[in-house]
């Protein structure tokens, strides 16, 4: 991929499968293990529901804005939304045995198992959800610094 | 996604192939299970041999079923995880709530 590659997206399900391909195609490309490309993928596609299903609700004239950016140690994902911003004090901790039953509310909770940092930044204009996964090796995406 | 039924000594196995995710995977899995409680088929097992991923609303999905057939006197098992679905379900603390079963003779014996 290049440095940054950005996609601005419909608020409806396809985006969400678009969402997951695209981070899939990309962590394979940057050389991620097989492992670390299921858990970007599906932290994209967890960042990406949120955005469309409870950030935009589906809105037709509300977008959300996917970017990918590789720098010298991170794939950094960008998901933002035009939604209200998620009020972060009521997300109930999932794993909490009065919640383990709940049929909804794992994932914020699985975009932190998956990566390595996890930024969360709602606003009246719509939330930001930053996703990071460190680079590891030489061998992932930037050969040049293995040289 | 794709479900088939089929009956071995009174208990329904639901072999699932594909992928449980929000949207047409979840809602197949909610339908299913839903049709087969109301016809009075309250022994389930969803064999997920062949479920090759799973996201946060296809968890929900397995939630809900597991906990509308037991709302409804039914029980539900789940049959041959996949890793990934395996490695899911062990983070979210799930893996002890489900009766969770390698075998399918010893599942369907595993029926009160």
């Amino acid at each position: 991929m290049e440095q940054q590659l950005s996609y601005t997206l419909d608020s409806t399900l396809e985006t969400v499968d678009h969402a997951e391909e695209s981070a899939t195609r990309i962590a394979t490309e940057l050389g991620f293990g097989e492992e670390e490309i299921m858990q970007i993928s599906m932290a994209v596609r967890e960042g990406a529901v949120n955005a469309v299903l409870h950030g935009n609700k589906y809105a037709p004239d509300k977008k959300v804005v996917l970017a990918f950016e590789r720098t010298a140690d991170d794939l950094v994902i960008t998901i933002r939304d035009q939604g209200k911003g998620i009020d972060l004090s009521g997300i109930p901790n999932p794993l909490a045995p009065e919640n383990l039953l709940k049929t909804s509310g794992r994932g914020i909770f699985l975009m932190r198992s998956f990566m390595d940092v996890v930024e969360i930044r709602p606003s009246q204009s719509g939330t930001e959800v930053k996703l990071i996964k460190h680079v590891h090796g030489p061998s992932v995406g930037n050969k040049e610094r293995s040289q | 996604m794709k479900l088939s039924t089929r009956q071995v000594d009174g208990v329904t196995i639901v072999d699932c192939s594909g992928r449980i995710t929000l949207g047409e995977g979840s809602v197949t899995l909610r339908d299913t299970v839903r049709e087969l409680l109301s016809k009075g088929n309250k022994k389930i097992v969803l064999n997920l041999a062949e479920v090759n991923y799973i996201d946060s609303s296809g968890i929900g999905e397995l939630v809900s079923a597991f906990t509308t057939s037991k709302n409804q006197g039914g029980e539900l098992k789940l049959l041959h995880l996949t890793k990934k679905v395996h490695d899911l379900l062990q983070i979210t603390k799930l893996y002890t709530v489900f009766d969770v079963k390698d075998d399918e003779t010893a599942a369907v014996k595993g029926f009160k």
